[in-house]
């Protein structure tokens, strides 16, 4: 049987390359995606931690259950923000690579 | 649920999500991540959260990722070539990366309850719409309102984004 430790293990792993995505890909559209996998990273830990904390009814814990489901709806709406921003700034700029867009940078 | 599946599903899961961040194609990193997305919603369901594991496929694989494939395509992108890889950069992105999942290890590694098994559930989990939407519709009632307002807000702002400006 796979212990609390493995999945543990396993979503900082996730984790640790979606934030290598986000610091490593230029272009929007992947650094988005990262983003999605980071998320999904405290996800499987949140849930991992909801099934090993079993109730005295012979349940798991579903507060963290409803937690994760908070989680994707915000990161439904967070994509869909993010991408319709990516779709008006490559209608102003015509380029997704975040190198092109420096026009803030100090 | 057997070791050995939950060691494919991880793997699944990470070699896939490793191939989202190495591919040059936007389009292949797409599908990579709906692979990526399945072997998660397969570990959901390993841990009895058949609810999430569910949603994790509808939402995620379904929804999400049609989206991001759709702007894909109507962005027109092509794989980025002819850029030269700055290696001092990303030597350092890695570095703080690995830097990470050290720090993640070490931790885990000092967590006691890390090395038991789960305990047993002594009833089924088949019910767990049920058990969640009681506590999202009792305990968490004003945080779930507050989502949907965020849905609203969302979704106005989205129509207000790509509204295109009358000349």
């Amino acid at each position: 049987m796979a212990t609390l430790g493995d999945y543990l293990i396993v979503s900082g792993i996730l984790f640790a390359i979606g934030f290598a995505g986000v610091l490593l890909r230029r272009n929007l559209i992947i650094i988005l995606m990262s983003l999605e996998l980071m998320l999904n990273a405290a996800n499987l830990s949140l849930v991992a931690f909801s099934r090993f904390r079993v109730q005295p009814t012979g349940l798991p814990d579903y507060n963290a259950q409803v937690f994760v489901f908070f989680i994707i709806t915000v990161a439904a709406a967070e994509v869909a923000v993010g991408l319709a921003i990516l779709v008006a700034l490559f209608r102003a700029r015509q380029t997704t690579d975040v190198k092109d867009i420096s026009s803030l940078k100090f | 649920m057997p070791a050995f599946l939950f060691w494919t599903f991880a793997l699944l899961m990470l070699v896939f999500g490793a191939a989202v961040i190495i591919s040059r194609n936007p389009v292949a990193s797409a599908l990579n991540l709906v692979v990526s997305f399945l072997g998660l919603a397969a570990l959901f369901i390993s841990l009895d959260a058949y609810f999430i594991g569910i949603i994790q496929v509808l939402v995620y694989a379904g929804a999400i990722m049609v989206l991001f494939l759709f702007i894909i395509m109507l962005l027109d992108l092509r794989a980025e070539e002819g850029r030269r890889i700055n290696w001092v950069a990303s030597a350092g992105g890695i570095a703080v990366a690995l830097a990470l999942l050290i720090q993640i290890f070490l931790v885990v590694g000092h967590f006691k309850s890390a090395a038991q098994s789960f305990p047993p559930l002594t009833r089924s989990t088949t019910d767990d719409v049920r058990n969640v939407g009681a506590l999202l519709f009792s305990k968490y009632n004003l945080p779930f309102q507050i989502i949907g307002v965020l849905v609203l807000v969302a979704t106005i702002g989205v129509v207000f984004l790509s509204k295109r400006e009358p000349r």
